[in-house]
Parts: C-alpha cells; sequence; structure tokens
C-alpha cells in the first residue's frame, strides 16, 4: 500500500495562480484541500510570465465565458490586491492604430467593448493619442483609451492565494509531479512521488498539463497547445517614456506586441507568439528578441537605447478553442480547466467561484466550517508603494530593514530574510526573486547575488550549492 | 549630521581619493557614502596584484588597495558613512540618505557622483536560449569565490579584455577549468605574456572572432553555443558556468535621474577634463564617468576633480556647470572623455577608446574642417585606453563647432 501523503474533500491539481485561487477559496469554505504541483514554488510555470496586466475583458469575445470570468474577476482582484497590499497601478491602456487596416478596426473594437458591458472605452485621433503619450513614435494614427486596464503585480497575487489557503488549512504538495490517478466511487487516488492523495473531487488546474490530465479521467474536450511569449523587461530609467499600456491593434494579420509599465517601476516589451510542441521549452530565441525589438523601436524608439534588464519567456496554455474550456464531470466528481490563457490572472478570482458553483451543483459539500479569513498582507514591493528602505519607522524597528542588500531594486536584508521564514518556505533563488525583486534588478546580481546567495543559505539551512544548482 | 561641505558618492578609488584630496584641502566636512557595507569599490574582490601601479607608484592586490585608499581617505579627515544609500539629489541642492541608521536629508555644498560601472550582465546582451543557474559576471564571479560558494566545473569565459584573462584566474583558484574564451573580435586584446601563458600553460583555447549563441540548460547551465562569425559555424561547448566579462556600463541611475546629460558614446554623464556636468554644484568622476578604465586611472580622475572643486569651494563663487566645446570622435575610434573642453583649460589627458585593432596610428583633432593638432599612438586595442595630451584642443575656438578626433 502506497503512503497516504494527505486524504482531502478536494484535491487540486496545479499550483498557478488558477489553482491557488481555488484552493483558497475551498479552504475558505470549510474544505480540507491539497494543492498539488510539479514545481518546488506555487507560481512557478505559466503564471511567473505573465504580461501582468489587470484587464477589463474589453476585447474578448462577447458571450463567452471568459469575458463575463474576465469583467467580475477584474473587481474581484482589484479589491483583493488593495486589501493585501498587491502593487496595482491604475495607469490605463491606449490602443495604437499605425496604419489603415488598425484604424478601421477601432471602431469595431469600441463596440466590442460596449458589447462586453465595457463602457469608458474612447477613440481618439492622432492629436488625442500623441497628447496621452509624447513619446510614442512617428506615425501614429489614432488610438483607442481604455482607462480601467491597469498594471499588477502578477507574482504576489499567487502567492497571497496560495498563502491565505494554506493559512486557512490547504496543504500545498510540491516538488510532486502526478503519475497515475485512480478514480472510483470514493474518489480519486492521485499517485505522487511520495505516495497518494485520496480525494472526494478532483479539481484539474494544471495548466499546460491540463489536457494530459483530463485524459487521465478519460476526456479529450481540448489539446493545449503551447505558445511560447518571449519578453523583453527594460531598465527603470525608461518608465518615464510612457504613462499607460500600449496595446496593438490586433488585425486578421498579426496580434501586435505591446509595451507596458510594471509593477517594479520597468517597462515590458513583448510577448511573442509562436506555437510550440514542447511543453518546456521556455528558451529566448535572437529571432524572437530581433522581432521585439524591431516593434519598440516603432512603437517608443528612445525605449531601444535604454538597457535591457531581463530576457524571458513564458508559455500560455493556448487550446484549439476561442473560451475557455471549464467542465463539470459530476459523475466523476471532477472539474476540469483548460485554456486559460493570459487573462487567467485577472479572472482567477471570479473563475474560482464558477468552480466552487459548479462543485454546489453537483452535490458538494464540505464537513469542516468556513473559516474567517482575510487577505494576507504581503510586502510592499511595488515601485509606487512605501518599501522598507523608504520606511523609517520599519527601519527603527529593525535597522535589517534600512540595510539594502539588493541596490538595483531597493530590497533590504529584512525583507529577504523574511521571504526565507514565510508560510510557504523558499525554494530556490527564483523564489527568492518572486517574493522580494532581489536580483531581479540591471545588475542581474553583479553586485548582491553572492550575498543574497549566503543569506538565504545561512537563513534556510540550505547548502548554497542546493541553491544555485552548481555540480559538488 | 552637520551638512558637510562636499558629499561624495561611492568609495571606490575615485570617491575615496577625491575625499582625501577634498579634505587635504581643508574645504569644509568631506562625507563618503557607499551602499556597501565595506569601501574600496570594485578591487575590494579582486584578488590580484597590480593595483595602485598608476597612482600609488607601487603594486598591490585588490583588497589591499581598497584599505589602503579608504584609510588614507578618513585619516586625513573625510568620514566614511557605509551601507547608505543616496537616495536622489534634490531640485533644491539637498540630498537623501537611507540606511540602517534610518533616512534623512543633507545640504552639501558639492556633490562628488563617483558610482562607478559594472559589467553588463547576459541580459543585457540579449543573448538567447534558456536561463540555467551557472551564469555570472566577473564582478559576481569574483564575490561568489570570496564567500566560499561553489562556482561549477567547466567554464566558458567570454571576452578577452584584460578583465577576462583576470577571470579565468579566479575560475581556476575555485578549481574550475576554462574550456574556452570567446571574442567577437580577431585577436585578444590583453598583454602578449598574459595571452601566451593562459593559452599555453593554462591550455584554455581562445576562440576569436566568434560569439556566444545561445545558452541552454534547464536548472543548471549545460552547454555553450559558440558560433564562428567567419563560417557561420555553430558547436555546443559543454560547461556548467559562463562567465560575461568586460562590457562595461556606468552606474549612471543616480546621475540621470538627477538630470544630469549623459553623453550617448560612454552613457556617463557629460563633463569637462574637471568633472563638472551639466549640472553646476555636481561633480562626476571615476569609471562613472569613462567605464572600463583601471582603478588607478579613476583614481586619478577623482584627484583632479578634487583639486578643481576645492578651488571652486574656495572661490566661494559656487562650483559651475559644465562649459565649452563639445568633443566628439569618428569611427573606429568609440569615445573620448571628456565629453566636452575648455579651450582655455584643458585636461592634462584625453582617454579614447577605439573598436578596431590597429598599430602606429595618428590621432587627428579637428574644428569646423581645421586640423588643431595631431599625436601618434603606439597601439589602438578595443576595450583599452589610449591616452593623447589634452592640449591637442587647447586651439580651439571657444565659440566655434565640436572638436572631432579621429584617426589618421
Amino acid at each position: 500500500m502506497p503512503a497516504v501523503v494527505a486524504e482531502v474533500d478536494v484535491a487540486v491539481i496545479g499550483a498557478g495562480v488558477v489553482g491557488t485561487a481555488v484552493g483558497r477559496h475551498l479552504a475558505v469554505a470549510g474544505a480540507s484541500v491539497a494543492v498539488i504541483d510539479r514545481a518546488a514554488d506555487v507560481g512557478d510555470g505559466t503564471s511567473k510570465a505573465n504580461t501582468a496586466v489587470l484587464h477589463t475583458g474589453f476585447d474578448t469575445t462577447p458571450g463567452t465565458l471568459e469575458s463575463r470570468l474576465v469583467a467580475r474577476g477584474h473587481g474581484l482582484l482589484a479589491d483583493y490586491a488593495a486589501a493585501a497590499g498587491i502593487a496595482l497601478e491604475r495607469t490605463g491602456a491606449l490602443l495604437v492604430a499605425w496604419d489603415d487596416e488598425q484604424e478601421a478596426a477601432l471602431p469595431g473594437l469600441a463596440a466590442k467593448a460596449e458589447a462586453n458591458g465595457y463602457r469608458s472605452a474612447r477613440l481618439l485621433d492622432a492629436a488625442g493619442v500623441r497628447a496621452l503619450e509624447p513619446h510614442l513614435g512617428p506615425g501614429a494614427r489614432a488610438g483607442l483609451s481604455v482607462p480601467d486596464e491597469w498594471v499588477i503585480d502578477p507574482w504576489s497575487v499567487t502567492l497571497a492565494f496560495a498563502t491565505e489557503a494554506a493559512g486557512a488549512g490547504a496543504r500545498f504538495v510540491l516538488s510532486s509531479p502526478v503519475g497515475r490517478i485512480a478514480t472510483g466511487d470514493a474518489g480519486h487516488e492521485i499517485e505522487v512521488p511520495g505516495g497518494v492523495v485520496r480525494a472526494r473531487w478532483l479539481v484539474n488546474a494544471a495548466g499546460l498539463g491540463a489536457d494530459r490530465i483530463d485524459a487521465q479521467l478519460g476526456h479529450h474536450d481540448f489539446t493545449v497547445t503551447p505558445r511560447r511569449g518571449q519578453l523583453l523587461v527594460f531598465d527603470k530609467l525608461a518608465r518615464r517614456l510612457l504613462g499607460r499600456i500600449l496595446l496593438p491593434v490586433p488585425t486578421a494579420r498579426t496580434k501586435g506586441v505591446l509595451v507596458s509599465p510594471t509593477t517594479w517601476g520597468n517597462v515590458l516589451l513583448g510577448p511573442t507568439a509562436e506555437d510550440l510542441d514542447d511543453r518546456t521549452d521556455t528558451a529566448s530565441t535572437a529571432a524572437g528578441t530581433d522581432a521585439l525589438l524591431a516593434a519598440g523601436r516603432r512603437i517608443l524608439p528612445a525605449l531601444v537605447d535604454e538597457e535591457v534588464t531581463a530576457v524571458y519567456a513564458g508559455l500560455r496554455a493556448a487550446t484549439e478553442h476561442v473560451d475557455y474550456q471549464v467542465r463539470l464531470h459530476a459523475g466523476q466528481a471532477y472539474v476540469s480547466i483548460g485554456g486559460i490563457r493570459s487573462t487567467g490572472l485577472t479572472s482567477a478570482l471570479a473563475l474560482a467561484e464558477h468552480v466552487v458553483d459548479l462543485l454546489a451543483d453537483a452535490g458538494a459539500s464540505w464537513p469542516g466550517h468556513p473559516v474567517r479569513s482575510v487577505p494576507p498582507a504581503m510586502p510592499p514591493l511595488g515601485q509606487g508603494q512605501v518599501r522598507p528602505l523608504q520606511d523609517p519607522g520599519r527601519i527603527a524597528g529593525d535597522p535589517a530593514y534600512g540595510t539594502a542588500l539588493c541596490h538595483c531594486e531597493g530590497v533590504s536584508r529584512g525583507e529577504v530574510r523574511d521571504a526565507c521564514h514565510g508560510v510557504l518556505a523558499v525554494a530556490d533563488l527564483g523564489g527568492v526573486r518572486r517574493r522580494t525583486r532581489a536580483m531581479n534588478g540591471r545588475c542581474q546580481g553583479f553586485y548582491c547575488g553572492a550575498a543574497v546567495v549566503a543569506l538565504v543559505a545561512a537563513e534556510t539551512g540550505t547548502d548554497p550549492a542546493a541553491l544555485t544548482r552548481a555540480p559538488q | 549630521m552637520n551638512d558637510p561641505a562636499v558629499l561624495v558618492v561611492g568609495a571606490g578609488p575615485a570617491g575615496l581619493t577625491a575625499a582625501r584630496e577634498l579634505a587635504a584641502a581643508h574645504v569644509g566636512g568631506v562625507l563618503v557614502v557607499d551602499r556597501e557595507g565595506e569601501p574600496g569599490g570594485v578591487p575590494r574582490h579582486c584578488g590580484h596584484t597590480g593595483f595602485g601601479l598608476q597612482d600609488l607608484h607601487r603594486s598591490v592586490t585588490g583588497p589591499r588597495y581598497a584599505r589602503h585608499l579608504a584609510d588614507r581617505a578618513q585619516r586625513t579627515g573625510a568620514t566614511l558613512r557605509l551601507a547608505t544609500t543616496v537616495t536622489d539629489l534634490g531640485a533644491d541642492g539637498t540630498v537623501g540618505l537611507a540606511g540602517p541608521g534610518g533616512i534623512e536629508r543633507l545640504r552639501p555644498r558639492a556633490v562628488v557622483l563617483a558610482t562607478g560601472a559594472r559589467e553588463r550582465p547576459r541580459a543585457a546582451r540579449l543573448v538567447p536560449g534558456d536561463r540555467p543557474a551557472g551564469v555570472l559576471t566577473t564582478g559576481q564571479l569574483q564575490q561568489w569565490v570570496a564567500a566560499g560558494l561553489p562556482v561549477g566545473r567547466r567554464a566558458v569565459v567570454v571576452g578577452a579584455e584584460h578583465v577576462a584573462y583576470s577571470a579565468v584566474l579566479t575560475l581556476r583558484h575555485a578549481g574550475v577549468a576554462t574550456v574556452a574564451m570567446v571574442t567577437a573580435l580577431p585577436r585578444h586584446q590583453t598583454l602578449p605574456a598574459f595571452a601566451l601563458a593562459t593559452r599555453l600553460g593554462l591550455r584554455v583555447p581562445l576562440r576569436s572572432s566568434s560569439r556566444v549563441a545561445g545558452l541552454h540548460g534547464h536548472g543548471r547551465l549545460e552547454a555553450v553555443e559558440v558560433e564562428d562569425l567567419l563560417t557561420r559555424a555553430v558547436e555546443r561547448v559543454a560547461a556548467d558556468t559562463v562567465v560575461f566579462t568586460g562590457d562595461w556600463v556606468p552606474d549612471h541611475d543616480l546621475a540621470r535621474r538627477s538630470g544630469l546629460a549623459v553623453a550617448p558614446s560612454t552613457l556617463g554623464p557629460v563633463t569637462d577634463g574637471w568633472g563638472r556636468t551639466s549640472c553646476a554644484g555636481v561633480v562626476a568622476a571615476g569609471n562613472l564617468v569613462h567605464p572600463g578604465e583601471t582603478a588607478g586611472r579613476a583614481a586619478l580622475g577623482g584627484r583632479a576633480a578634487a583639486r578643481r572643486l576645492a578651488d571652486d569651494l574656495r572661490a566661494g563663487a559656487g562650483v559651475p556647470a559644465v562649459r565649452g566645446v563639445p568633443l566628439r570622435v569618428a569611427a573606429p575610434l568609440a569615445s573620448v572623455v571628456p565629453t566636452v573642453v575648455d579651450p582655455a583649460d584643458p585636461p592634462p589627458d584625453l582617454l579614447l577608446r577605439t573598436a578596431a585593432f590597429g598599430a602606429r596610428r595618428t590621432v587627428v583633432a579637428r574644428q569646423d574642417g581645421r586640423e588643431l593638432g595631431r599625436q601618434g599612438l603606439r597601439h589602438a586595442v578595443p576595450g583599452r585606453s589610449l591616452r593623447v595630451r589634452g592640449s591637442l584642443v587647447a586651439g580651439a575656438d571657444p565659440a566655434g563647432g565640436g572638436v572631432e578626433l579621429s584617426l589618421g
């Protein structure tokens, strides 16, 4: 008999933004929950390479589940971020048309926004566009202003959901790729390296692996075709070049790339859209970088004169369907969630509500009592927030908050120390980066790399070789 | 604390040397602020010798050099404050400081920016591929080794300047074999003796006219893709570590946020030969102004700027902004420092950089088509400074156009 790792009301496969949101909702509602992921940390897959836009859903296909959940999720996540102290900047967005075809598409997009229930979009002429964004390249013809598209810190969102879920009793079964799933009358037995997780109900939020989990339960409703998005992060000195998210006007020929401020004070350029077969290929390519720089040079010429701070690529869990694929299989006590694209960050809380409603429809009930829970207080990581190094009160209370460790990102020793002792343990340097911003800046560790490794190793009792995966 | 007469930002060779000169000149209080916990800047982590040749006229190791400069500045009367970040230079003349003691604002009479330079990391060089662990810069490698952290076993070193050869030695010291050095240039840029000893003594092959075309590895680096720029042949070199060396970029964040004009050729502040910037009261020196020069050259720059600043402070009329005629270069020259000269008051030296190798070349200075002067060069090696006399531009018309330096 394999060891029983956990025996719970609901097992959620996938600890990305969607899985943690579902886990949180269920745990707070009184269910016993296990959230399972192959990675050693939450939010370490598709969720970590998001464009970080809090979408209104103005350009989703009207009448779809995505349209409804993004619209609802926008408000839910904005409120949640405010309560948890997660950085959010109400920048607004501007779609910029650069040619006849794009200009002609704008009125249709404005009508689509209305059809999606979004009524604040406004068409602008060339002068109106230029007045909003004076650093745009020559040739901007017209625009559509969408004032409620905002930017948010995407890493803190997943971490907050997971922290709150854990506080409400959810178990996180990490570093645990799922093996065989046995589904019977008594529920599910999910094989993980440490044994099995037994659950009455199963929620599949496995992102890039969702179709494979689905297939194990006998369903072939969608196929995940990973779509790689390469992104360039520019130096904070570029932040002055734009006020809002600059969105492309999608046409039949191309979807285009966006230029966006980030809550960390950088500027993001991307993503590319490349359909791949390999579900692990997050490499950047010379062609991708060149294409992004060419696009960036047109949109915001001064941007490409600034230094690039980071180049990364994420995989979107695209499917052959236009809409999200959320299905209840009541007879199997199973809900599958597929095809959640980059809008999943915005819709996560609404998606969690929807999934819990589906479970209730199928007769699920929880023996436990609902938990009184409030969003956890997340570290202030936003450039617009008061960071510990800027906070005399915190420094007076503990000088470690006044001692800079990562200079480029303004991260104190105290913050990195705290990240090592949080509810969700730091597994590697990536986890430290996502929790604190340390080493994410322009020098990429030239100044602080060794000091961060030494501190994290000491605080967590980890061998530095393991943290850097150095051969022994 | 009381407002200092001069606030020096950065306790590296330029800042510490400037502080010592200012303290010796009795201009009032001199406060040196550094964000690190230890003074000395980049030399702190360079275990090899050769530091001090230009400014102290003797050769010591980096850590000894750092300590010496810090001790000397303090003995002369400068105050050092460490683990403290200068957050901003306010438009009102005040300067923000943040550190373990809290947050405060000071109002110095002048500020010396000596924030130094760093190597461009992998991302800024747009090297494609995976994002595994094991990707370092020389500065990072040196600190890694100094902290006793494990590095790896097989390394590729990117670059062939002095600093790249220094990285090979640091790697060797840490038990890491360098399996290749890669440079896009047709040959190395260091002293022939270093290159020969590395190639034959340490058996490190130099792949010239080549570039790193990609990194591969999930988790840890596994291979480096090296492309021959002449044949376009690509080879995967197995390695768990890659060190990106050189390609210095000034740490100009504070300078730019404070509104200082920046020279496109160096990305450092626009200065005259005495460190004056576009902002009255703010002086810049060291590798912030001329990235990639030796510590000694940075120290000499700090000294020259400090002496002139002391004169200005004693004269009591304030510290002026830069003025003069712009100085620029024509290809294959890549940059010149300073970027502005007052023909009546040129600095002793102009520091040039070239993008291409050349021997026995002549530098010609021209203004509005008129030749001002010329000087022969012993060598022209990319990544190494070429010095010519400042008097070369002394004949320029202060009311004329920019002065251009080119190779004749």
